[in-house]
């Protein structure tokens, strides 16, 4: 009887985790859909508190006090521009969770009254599967996400970490893995009483955690600062993986589920970002691509063909903005890092004053994670109706009189269409190069994320402005409301 | 197992057909809310702390339920707070 009561509370978390996802794909229902997920969850939790025998409820209710009330400061105090790094963060305690799940589980398969623990049943070979694939996915997760959020940080350097022996050593890492999964497989079902830290299950289990730390970390740190998109959605399936890895443990069905569509959508994400930068996963997983933005070249550099560009300052740019009829503006990091969006927006604003039409082209890996400069546009209060997604504006720049780039540069590089030389040939780009004039925002002609000079810069019909995002803004602005 | 098998490839295809039709806009909170979802070891977390009997699988618990709460917790809280941003044009 109880464990139906149970069945069905799982069940009803599962549908609302279903519809509160399918909430998300619109924004004017996004945020009641979160909250149907997170009363999902609620519902799990308080099922699981009442219904099972937890013999320790105070105890259980200072665990989650604790990791609430740390979860809750984190959620209020990132940065938007901070939140890569907080997701990375979170799969890693997910993972983390879902690994530890499984060592306790093994602690109880061997604890001396594990009879009365377990309902009579013993540790058999599937149980001994389950459970090393819920430590190892767990622990890779766990490692990976936080060597993802020490590179999104900054607190470790972007660059790909390379070193010769790296393939090899990882390859016998995983070797590794197996050959403990065989061990702990050997030595289930029959447990050596002398004592916990002796038994080969747990020596086996022990093995596997350790080895897929260090996994985790050989298999992040190669990748560049550039692919982080990628990588913190894969880790995002991981920790779904991780999840439904332990409910397989358990027999948790509310697990399984949960954790299943939790995977489903990190790959389905990290498929989108690898089909924007035209990579596939493989080759972003071998890594050595893009490091950090403020590593590579030169500042004021001419190109090495001995090109020129056209400066211009922010009167001319706010004259031709005025008198436009449709402006295009195409956000990249760079205008997050000068935090130049609400100096945007307002200037979004003047310009629709003057009726001129205003789009905002977001390219899918703009950010540093996929959506994340959508977000950060609508902290900066632009109407999400006004952001467009690559294919549906793409076709727009032919009739868009100007076209402003801030702080954009690979996702606008033309040579990306025809120069089977560039590192970045036959990544989809934004076709600024289309409008009748663009303009681009620049400290200096320093090379983007992937270190790559933009042909863009150098079109006759093109002008940059140089200085800081968020000053040369406000300039405009102050000559726009001059008008 | 072979019913958790039936059971894990009908939610991810589910949950393929959902996500796969929300908009680029939402991905960062999709990814925030979807972490959140996977923090449901929490409910796994509170059944191995939470029936005693073994030191061990008690620590072992309690650690993984600490982790998981705060996934839980701040993955729903942060996504509330980015979602809430999200406006039409007046």
């Amino acid at each position: 009887m109880k464990q139906n009561i149970i069945d069905i509370a799982y069940l009803v978390s599962a549908i609302m985790f279903i519809y509160g996802l399918k909430r998300l794909q619109s924004p004017a229902t996004a945020r009641k859909g979160n909250q149907l997920a997170g009363v999902g969850m609620f519902v799990a939790v308080a099922a699981t508190l009442f219904v099972q025998q937890i013999l320790t409820p105070a105890q259980m209710l200072i665990g989650v006090v604790v990791g609430g009330g740390f979860g809750a400061i984190l959620a209020k105090r990132v940065e938007m521009t901070g939140m890569p790094e907080l997701v990375a963060a979170f799969n890693g305690f997910g993972g983390a969770a879902s690994a530890l799940v499984a060592g306790a589980e093994i602690a109880r398969f061997l604890a001396p009254n594990a009879a009365d623990l377990m309902g009579g049943a013993v540790m058999g070979g599937i149980d001994a599967i389950t459970i090393s694939l819920s430590i190892l996915i767990g622990m890779v997760t766990f490692t990976g996400s936080f060597v993802a959020f020490g590179k999104l940080s900054g607190r470790i350097s972007g660059n790909p970490v390379i070193f010769p022996g790296l393939r090899v050593i990882t390859i016998l890492f995983m070797l590794g893995a197996i050959a403990s999964m065989v061990y702990m497989e050997t030595g289930a079902g029959d447990f050596s009483v002398a004592g916990f830290v002796s038994d080969p299950v747990v020596q086996a289990a022990l093995a596997i955690a350790v080895i897929g730390a260090v996994l985790g970390i050989l298999l992040v740190i190669p990748i560049g600062g550039a692919d982080m998109p990628v990588v913190v959605a894969l880790l995002n399936s991981y920790s779904g993986l991780a999840a439904a890895a332990t409910g397989f443990v358990l027999d948790s069905t509310a697990l399984i589920v949960s954790g299943a569509l939790v995977g489903a959508s990190g790959l389905i994400l990290t498929n989108i970002m690898c089909e924007a930068m035209n990579r596939s996963l493989f080759n972003v997983l071998i890594g050595g691509f893009g490091g950090d933005s403020d590593g590579a070249g030169p500042a004021g550099a001419v190109s090495a063909e001995g090109l020129t560009v056209n400066s211009t300052s922010a009167d001319d740019v706010a004259i031709l903005l005025s008198y436009a009829s449709k402006v295009i503006f195409v956000p990249g990091y760079g205008m997050a890092v000068a935090q130049a969006q609400h100096a945007v927006r307002e200037l979004a604003e003047e310009l629709a004053k003057k009726d001129v039409e205003v789009k905002f082209a977001v390219h899918p890996v703009a950010g540093r994670m996929p959506g994340h400069m959508n977000v950060l546009l609508a902290e900066a209060n632009v109407p999400y109706d006004q952001l467009f997604e690559m294919d549906e504006i793409n076709g727009e720049f032919e009739t868009t009189d100007v076209a402003v780039v801030i702080g954009a540069n690979d996702v606008v590089n033309p040579a990306a269409r025809h120069d089977k030389a560039s590192p970045i040939f036959g990544m989809p780009i934004l076709n600024v190069d289309h409008a009748a004039t663009s303009i681009v925002l620049k400290r200096s002609m320093r090379p983007g994320y992937a270190g790559i000079d933009n042909e863009l810069f150098y079109n006759t019909n093109n002008q940059m402005l140089f200085g800081d995002a968020k000053d040369s803004i406000t300039n405009v602005i102050n000559e726009v409301k001059a008008l | 197992m072979l019913t958790n098998l039936i059971v894990f490839i009908l939610a991810s295809i589910i949950g393929s057909e959902v996500i796969s039709k929300v908009p680029q806009t939402l991905h960062t909170p999709l990814m925030s809310g979807s972490n959140a979802i996977s923090g449901i070891t929490i409910v796994g977390a509170l059944v191995v702390a939470g029936m005693v009997g073994d030191p061990w699988a008690m620590y072992l618990g309690m650690a993984a339920l600490i982790f998981a709460t705060t996934n839980v917790v701040g993955g729903f809280m942060v996504t509330d707070r980015m979602l809430q941003m999200f406006k039409k044009k007046e």
